[in-house]
């Protein structure tokens, strides 16, 4: 048995892979958790941030701008990616337009957030400075549009490729138009596919940073309007960090979008898992 | 008569609003699938239409010179990003040399040898590092990484090794997810074909299973490499950005992300379009990047 004996070492090392990011992942969470989570706290989520991050304030405006400037982006972004998914797979058979398209998505979504950035600082903040106010949620929002857009259109279109011809074909076979069958059968079949998309999108919203610090503004007040400056919660994470000597209150923002992220893992994981039942059963 | 006629005529109009109906939906939805295409176009034509001037008044100097004196006006300032390209090269390379070979070994594990109870554990855990917000990781190594790295070996502890650390991590869940689908790939015969010769799993995976998907696992590492070269919070946090060439991997370093994201707060004029330049020099890095991946993912391995 000299062969199985050789074997054992490298195949520890391929264990060893597997559990180290494993515990890589579980040891930057619980670092972060353990200190995060006892500053959470009924009061610590409504109050908002005192002046220079003092102690003992609460971090309620910045989860109203990580909301509101999400908000924007995924209301921007859904009906593109859904309906351009749409497009691609029910109404284009494979050919130049869809690759141009996909290859574009694909480019797009490799872009850097601070290009993005820089971008939605120009176009946005800017360039349509009347209409959005300049630095704002607005701004931000928009440009975080750009990077949930490739990402939720991707997955879309997997989900309703994932979708079986004969569903279509019995649906048009019954006399339903194509747009009939798509949002009768189509869509409500791909629709777990679709949410988990987006929510993946959200999930990139939420925890962007580089493209807010050049849009949103980082003022730290509740937000009155779409058009006023705002401060998100990475943002307000990344301003402690580098400004104010009392890190705490970034330990406990760290911790609520820890438990966001985990949320919006869990929950896309548990939709694949049963998209990939609903469509065995199929 | 007169009513069979007018149920015709009523019928005709009907399909014919619903065809129009139906063409109208389509349009739309064309909008909305060549909008990525638009998207691409409106980012370049602005930040090239800033960075593209300036690179073209300040010559191929702004990328061979190694003096950053930022501003106002083109005259009073001195361009050189040299340090610049360097440290963002310097960085993404170390962070690859790390994060492949673990994220490749964590991928054959994942495809190959870990049981149904441990994938599903380790599946939703590449999910949750590929969506924990970078400035998250900036913010566990600023106060992990960089201490330790401070008590250890001296200096600021803000450095590349820091940066290769965290990025290391950072560049994970890309490697994992692209390679373990391109050892998923593998056509199962050339395994059993394998197994069934005498060869033990570890002879398989390596003689087969790894070459055969070798040109997926090579477009991982480069998009990881694209991921590294992009990231801007964390080595933002953790970099030092100091714009000197690095005596050692102690030094602390400056990044072309970094530096557009800590100078653009208060960059105008020339330095501001200076900025954009760097912009559109990393641009051409992640557009040089995704061309390579998809080449390496073209590329069919035959035996």
């Amino acid at each position: 048995m000299p062969a199985k004996r050789r074997e054992i070492v490298p195949m520890a090392l391929l264990w060893g892979a597997g559990i180290s990011t494993i515990v890589i992942l579980i040891v930057i969470l619980a670092y972060i958790l353990a200190k995060g989570l006892p500053l959470i706290s009924w009061h610590f989520l409504t109050t908002n941030p005192g002046v220079r991050g003092q102690t003992g304030a609460g971090i309620y405006s910045t989860i109203v701008a990580t909301v509101a400037v999400t908000g924007v982006a995924l209301l921007v972004a859904a009906p593109l990616s859904v309906g351009g998914a749409i497009y691609l797979n029910e109404y284009t058979r494979e050919n130049l337009l869809r690759k141009v398209i996909r290859q574009a998505a694909e480019v797009l979504a490799g872009i850097p957030s601070i290009i993005i950035g820089l971008f939605g600082f120009l176009f946005f903040v800017i360039y349509l400075l009347p209409y959005t106010g300049g630095w704002s949620v607005l701004s931000a929002g928009l440009t975080l549009a750009f990077m949930v857009l490739p990402i939720s259109l991707r997955i879309s279109e997997e989900a309703l490729k994932a979708v079986p011809g004969e569903l279509r074909e019995g649906s048009l076979g019954l006399g339903a138009t194509k747009w009939q069958s798509i949002t009768t059968v189509v869509l409500p079949t791909a629709l777990p596919g679709i949410i988990t998309g987006l929510i993946l999108g959200m999930g990139r919203a939420i925890g962007e940073t580089a493209a807010i610090l050049l849009t949103a503004g980082g003022a730290l007040g509740v937000i009155q309007s779409l058009r006023d400056p705002a401060c998100p919660m990475t943002l307000y994470i990344y301003n402690i960090l580098t400004e104010y000597n009392d890190t705490s209150a970034a330990y406990g923002t760290a911790a609520v979008l820890i438990i966001a992220i985990l949320a919006i893992t869990f929950i896309t994981d548990w939709l694949m898992n049963s998209y990939t039942k609903k469509l065995q059963g199929l | 008569m007169v009513v069979t006629f007018n149920r015709a005529v009523r019928t005709l109009r009907r399909s014919g609003t619903r065809d129009a109906g139906e063409r109208f939906i389509q349009l739309i939805l064309l909008v909305c699938a060549v909008s990525s295409i638009f998207a691409i176009f409106l980012i370049i034509v602005f930040v090239f239409s800033q960075g593209v001037p300036f690179l073209a008044e300040a010559g191929l100097g702004f990328l061979t010179t190694s003096v950053w004196l930022p501003a106002d006006s083109f005259a009073a300032g001195t361009w050189g990003i040299f340090p610049i390209i360097l440290g963002s090269l310097i960085v993404t390379l170390g962070a690859v040399a790390i994060g492949a070979p673990l994220g490749i070994a964590c991928a054959v594990f994942l495809a190959e040898i870990a049981p149904p109870a441990v994938r599903r554990l380790l599946v939703p855990s590449v999910s949750a590092l590929a969506g924990v917000p970078s400035v998250v990781y900036g913010f566990f190594a600023l106060l992990v990484i960089v201490p330790w790295i401070r008590g250890q070996f001296g200096g600021f502890g803000t450095s590349i090794l820091a940066c290769w650390i965290i990025l290391s991590v950072m560049i994970l869940p890309t490697i994992i997810s692209v390679s373990t689908d391109a050892v998923r790939a593998v056509p199962r015969e050339y395994k059993e074909g394998s197994l069934a010769m005498g060869a033990t799993r570890w002879q398989t995976i390596r003689s087969v299973l790894i070459p055969a998907a070798s040109s997926g696992i090579m477009a991982s590492v480069i998009l990881g490499m694209g991921r590294a070269i992009g990231e801007t919070m964390a080595v933002l946090l953790v970099a030092g950005n100091s714009v000197t060439i690095p005596g050692s991997i102690f030094a602390p370093v400056s990044t072309l992300t970094a530096t557009i994201a800590l100078e653009m707060g208060y960059a105008t004029g020339a330095h501001q379009q200076a900025l954009f330049a760097m912009g559109v020099v990393l641009f051409v890095f992640i557009l040089i990047l995704t061309g390579l991946a998809n080449l390496a993912s073209r590329r069919r391995v035959t035996f």
